[in-house]
């Protein structure tokens, strides 16, 4: 667990890098956040799955796994890979201040 | 902490359904990580990847304890296929994907997708009865070059 501060704000990451309280993240703190994981600027399509990421997780409890993001978030398989290359759940999870979402499909 | 496994070059070389996902599962779960992966089909995993097989996979139920079911029973007419129908019906309400699309999906996440020359010559297979998302037809020369520097599993 580390103690860092995004967008001005101090926050605290598990030890994957992932915001321990999703209720701190701001957009401003996803730049950050994405730019961390070497996606810089984010995009109009990176947006797109990370808003679908975060609203899935506050309504289900949890973020989509790939195969579920690839298909009801309007994104396909590809486009994710290409987007995010370092696995899209994760990396989309990441950015938007929710855990990573579990599950092996 | 450890240092973060950063390729997996994994080999399909059964062609029963519990014996192709496994290996599938590895390589998604590779991609959905970051990590680089390869898939690797040589003998009877082949099954996975041929247009005209890969449809019509079937669970083992000879010779196979873990399926708790006794040979005997398990080699009358019409088991096998009794046993997949069931195992794919609950497969698709945990949402796991067919095998044709789940190589095809696995192929979208940028997953190396190989056959193995030698077992290509040993069932005299042509490139053509390969699905599309076949990259190559790979000797374990090759294979080996392509997995350097990564972990290798074997199934």
């Amino acid at each position: 667990m580390t103690t860092t501060t995004l967008a001005g704000i101090d926050v605290e990451l598990n030890d994957e890098g992932f915001l321990v309280e999703p209720s701190q993240w701001t957009e401003a703190m996803a730049v950050d956040l994405a730019r961390k994981e070497g996606i810089d600027p984010l995009t109009d399509e990176h947006w797109k799955v990370v808003h679908f990421m975060r609203s899935e997780y506050l309504a289900k409890g949890s973020g989509p796994s790939v195969r579920v993001l690839g298909k009801t978030s309007g994104v396909t398989i590809k486009e994710l890979y290409q987007l995010f290359p370092k696995g899209p759940a994760k990396t989309a999870a990441k950015i938007a201040g929710i855990p990573k979402p579990k599950g092996c499909i | 902490m450890n240092e973060p496994i950063e390729k997996v070059s994994i080999i399909i070389s059964k062609g029963s359904l519990e014996g192709v996902y496994p290996g599938l599962i590895m390589a998604n779960g590779a991609r959905a990580e970051g990590i680089e992966a390869n898939l690797f089909f040589t003998f009877f995993g082949m099954e996975a990847i041929l247009k005209n097989r890969q449809s019509h996979i079937k669970v083992a139920t000879v010779g196979n304890p873990g399926l708790h079911m006794a040979s005997v029973v398990g080699a009358l007419p019409g088991m096998s296929a009794l046993a997949t129908h069931m195992m794919e019906q609950k497969m698709d309400k945990l949402d796991i994907p067919s095998i044709p699309e789940f190589v095809e999906m696995i192929s979208d996440t940028g997953c190396g997708i190989y056959a193995c020359q030698a077992s290509v010559d040993l069932f005299g297979l042509k490139k053509d009865g390969f699905i599309e998302q076949v990259q190559d037809i790979i000797t374990v020369g090759e294979f080996y070059a392509k997995a350097a520097g990564g972990e290798i599993i074997f199934t």
